[in-house]
């Protein structure tokens, strides 16, 4: 017996010595154009200065299916993957996966956007960090801005009259298919954040708020709603209630549309040396809602998490802690236009030299809106598939904006009755 | 159905109402083995699922944890809270997007029948080339659905596509259609590209079972002289029934449980979501596993009913000609 013992102690001795050596870490990022080669040179700095391999796990590019995905692996407690790549909105639906990084990210967290730090947070347990930020910004056309002698909107109403002037202009000119004002309809993911942007910058509040109340019924909410519907089949094709981001880039790009909503990632595509429209586009924050609003726009971005079934808790939060850092978020930003986290970063000469427009970027960061995600939990994806369904039925005009937000205040309260989890 | 069974029993008399011989029971084992690997995998891969998907309809599990649930009987379906009825059964989604699949399934179905009984009789009149012109229409069919359905996409885009620029093209429509955004024309795209997809299907079954019928009762309908449409619906209609009503409830079936193209051309929209989309949305989306799979279970009920109307329908009709 004592040998037995002797020789397991040996042996969970020989193990311990095993894992302070080295140990393979895997790492589930997004391999979307650049972003794996960007993140594979991050990972293999790591492993050169740790001493540990790193082992990177292709997933599925369509963000729902990555969270169908994670959630197989996750349920069934997988040690296959140690960090997980998360998008911002999936916090509260995974939190009981992930291992609290509080201890680990003392003296740095606060470093970072306060609203990045909020979605990383669920009840007080840091259950990710913070990795890139993305949010809606609007995009213009400086050269028809200056043909047409309009100042770039600083309301959402201001850019529906300039909307509707190039427009008018440009279709006169000959240009019969062009068009004021391109964003993402569709009753998805994608609608939630037009739709949450309009709202919230006549300070109509976000859906739900932090206290897990539901604001969603109110007048504001309601006028932004009926502003937006307007703008179907006006300054905006019909056609909007099936476009994503792509879809809408691809007016914008080939050139017949003034305005357009859409995150940062356009803006490479924009000023691609084959892109009609190089050099005659600029971004901005998106209008307020109305003089005394604000400018909103919705937050996104992705985050990197640590399994609570991983064999390496303590490799992978170093490898965490490493790749969300300063320096790398620098790199990152340099190397392939990925927005960071951290605030400072921002007047970094370095990362304005090659990316020019991330100076302006800094206040619609931290001005940008969170989704009601962390404080809806588990229920998430079925809040914000209500509320874009119903601004749907609003934008297709089967609904009066009123009656529809009322409905959906009730639908809200109905899925809340057991309280948010 | 219970006739046709009657029927038969009472043709063939039993000789005897001794023990079988030990021929017979030597063949019904010999039989049983045959049919027990093929049973086992049934159970395997059709029934273990199944009953699986039924038992969790009577939980409240959740995806982000399949270990922890419990039982919570039919609360799933129907539920009495706060003197209000909620559950499955009371959820106007779910009921939209059964009428959506039932009237989907019931209008693409038949349009493709008739258009596949069309190409079917065209393909069976001997021409030249007929052999290439069979391979060629059988295109779409060999597509598979997620690509032909994200072509069909872009070629219904409400600016950038081929379709709308024909139309106008010949001077048909005056402004762009959008087709998928519109929810007055998005279930009929849907249809549209179901039937551009599956007629090749029918008429391929259809052509098999008219290449199977015998020449001489045509020849006997010329030398009458009997008026072609006629002998279509005297003759060859009622001979090909059986095939066409393999066809039918295959295609029926495949209708029923629709989810590629529509998730592909429209994703969750509630205005042509289907009973498939319905499921996976709960399942996946919201992490429902109780409702999602109450909502399977009922898809199942449903298809089940379906296959039993259509093949007592049939069967009626079948021993009422005989």
């Amino acid at each position: 017996m004592t040998r037995h013992l002797t020789s397991l102690a040996f042996l969970a001795g020989l193990a311990a010595t095993a894992n302070a050596h080295a140990v393979e870490v895997s790492i589930s990022c997004s391999a979307l154009g650049q972003e794996y080669e960007i993140c594979k040179q991050g990972v293999d700095a790591w492993a050169k200065q740790s001493g540990n391999t790193v082992k990177i796990v292709s997933t599925p590019n369509s963000a729902t299916e990555r969270l169908a995905l994670y959630q197989q692996l996750l349920a069934a407690q997988a040690s296959d993957i140690d960090v997980f790549q998360i998008d911002v909105v999936w916090s509260g639906i995974l939190s009981q996966h992930f291992h609290d990084l509080n201890a680990k990210a003392r003296g740095v967290i606060d470093q970072h956007f306060p609203t990045m730090i909020q979605t990383s947070q669920v009840k007080g347990k840091l259950v990710a960090m913070p990795w890139f930020a993305d949010a809606g910004l609007l995009y213009y056309r400086t050269d028809l801005l200056q043909k047409h002698n309009r100042r770039v909107p600083q309301t959402w109403a201001e850019l529906t009259d300039t909307a509707r002037i190039v427009q008018d202009a440009e279709r006169q000119g000959g240009n019969r298919d062009f068009w004021g004002y391109v964003w993402q309809g569709r009753a998805y993911e994608g609608l939630t954040c037009n739709s949450l942007e309009w709202v919230s910058s006549r300070n109509g509040g976000t859906i739900i708020d932090d206290s897990g109340d539901i604001t969603i019924d109110n007048p504001k909410a309601a006028d932004a709603l009926k502003m937006a519907a307007g703008w179907v089949g006006t300054i905006t094709p019909e056609g909007v209630l099936n476009y994503t981001e792509e879809e809408s880039r691809g007016i914008f790009q080939a050139g017949s549309a003034v305005f357009m909503r859409n995150w940062p990632y356009a803006w490479a595509l924009a000023q691609g040396p084959d892109s009609v429209i190089k050099n005659k586009v600029g971004i901005v924050a998106l209008p307020k809602g109305e003089a005394n609003g604000r400018n909103a726009g919705t937050l996104g971005g992705q985050l990197l998490a640590v399994s609570r079934y991983s064999k390496n808790v303590d490799a992978a939060s170093d490898l965490v802690m490493y790749l969300t850092s300063q320096e790398e978020q620098k790199r990152r930003a340099i190397a392939g236009s990925f927005n960071p986290t951290i605030p400072a970063l921002f007047k970094d000469a370095e990362i304005i030299k090659s990316n020019p427009f991330m100076g302006d970027l800094l206040s619609v960061f931290s001005n940008a809106v969170a989704r009601p995600a962390a404080v809806s939990g588990d229920n998430y994806n079925r809040v914000s598939t209500e509320f874009f369904n119903t601004v749907h039925q609003v934008l297709s005009k089967r609904a009066e904006p009123e009656q529809a937000l009322s409905r959906l205040d009730r639908d809200l309260k109905r899925i809340k009755r057991s309280g948010w989890q | 159905m219970r006739r046709a069974v009657a029927h038969n029993t009472a043709l063939p008399p039993l000789p005897q109402q001794e023990l079988p011989s030990s021929l017979t029971r030597s063949r019904v084992w010999a039989a049983w083995g045959f049919a027990v690997p093929t049973l086992l995998v049934l159970i395997l891969i059709a029934g273990w699922p199944l009953a699986r998907t039924i038992w969790f309809s009577f939980t409240d599990a959740d995806l982000n944890n399949l270990d922890d649930y419990k039982f919570i009987g039919l609360e799933n379906y129907l539920v009495k809270y706060d003197d209000e009825w909620l559950g499955l059964l009371t959820d106007p989604d779910w009921w939209r997007s059964v009428w959506n699949t039932v009237w989907f399934a019931l209008v693409s179905v038949s349009i493709e029948t008739l258009l596949g009984m069309v190409v079917a009789l065209t393909l069976n009149v001997s021409f030249a080339g007929r052999g290439i012109v069979r391979a060629i229409i059988l295109i779409p069919w060999a597509i598979p659905t997620v690509v032909s359905a994200k072509m069909w996409n872009w070629m219904l885009h409400d600016q950038f596509g081929v379709i709308n620029d024909m139309l106008q093209g010949v001077g048909l429509i005056a402004t762009p259609i959008t087709w998928t955004a519109n929810p007055d024309t998005a279930l009929w795209s849907v249809v549209m590209v179901d039937v551009w997809k599956t007629t090749p299907f029918m008429a391929l079954l259809i052509l098999t079972a008219l290449q199977m019928l015998p020449q001489d009762i045509y020849e006997a309908a010329r030398v009458d002289g009997v008026h072609p449409v006629r002998v279509f619906f005297r003759v060859t209609l009622p001979l090909i029934r059986p095939a066409l009503l393999v066809a039918v409830i295959f295609r029926g079936l495949d209708a029923l449980r629709v989810f590629d193209l529509i998730y592909v051309l429209t994703a969750n929209s509630r205005d042509t979501m289907s009973m498939s989309v319905y499921a996976r949305q709960q399942l996946v989306d919201f992490q429902d596993v109780g409702v999602g799979s109450a909502a399977s279970t009922l898809i199942f009920l449903i298809i089940a009913l379906a296959v039993i109307v259509t093949i007592a329908v049939g069967r009626v009709r079948l021993s009422e000609d005989a």
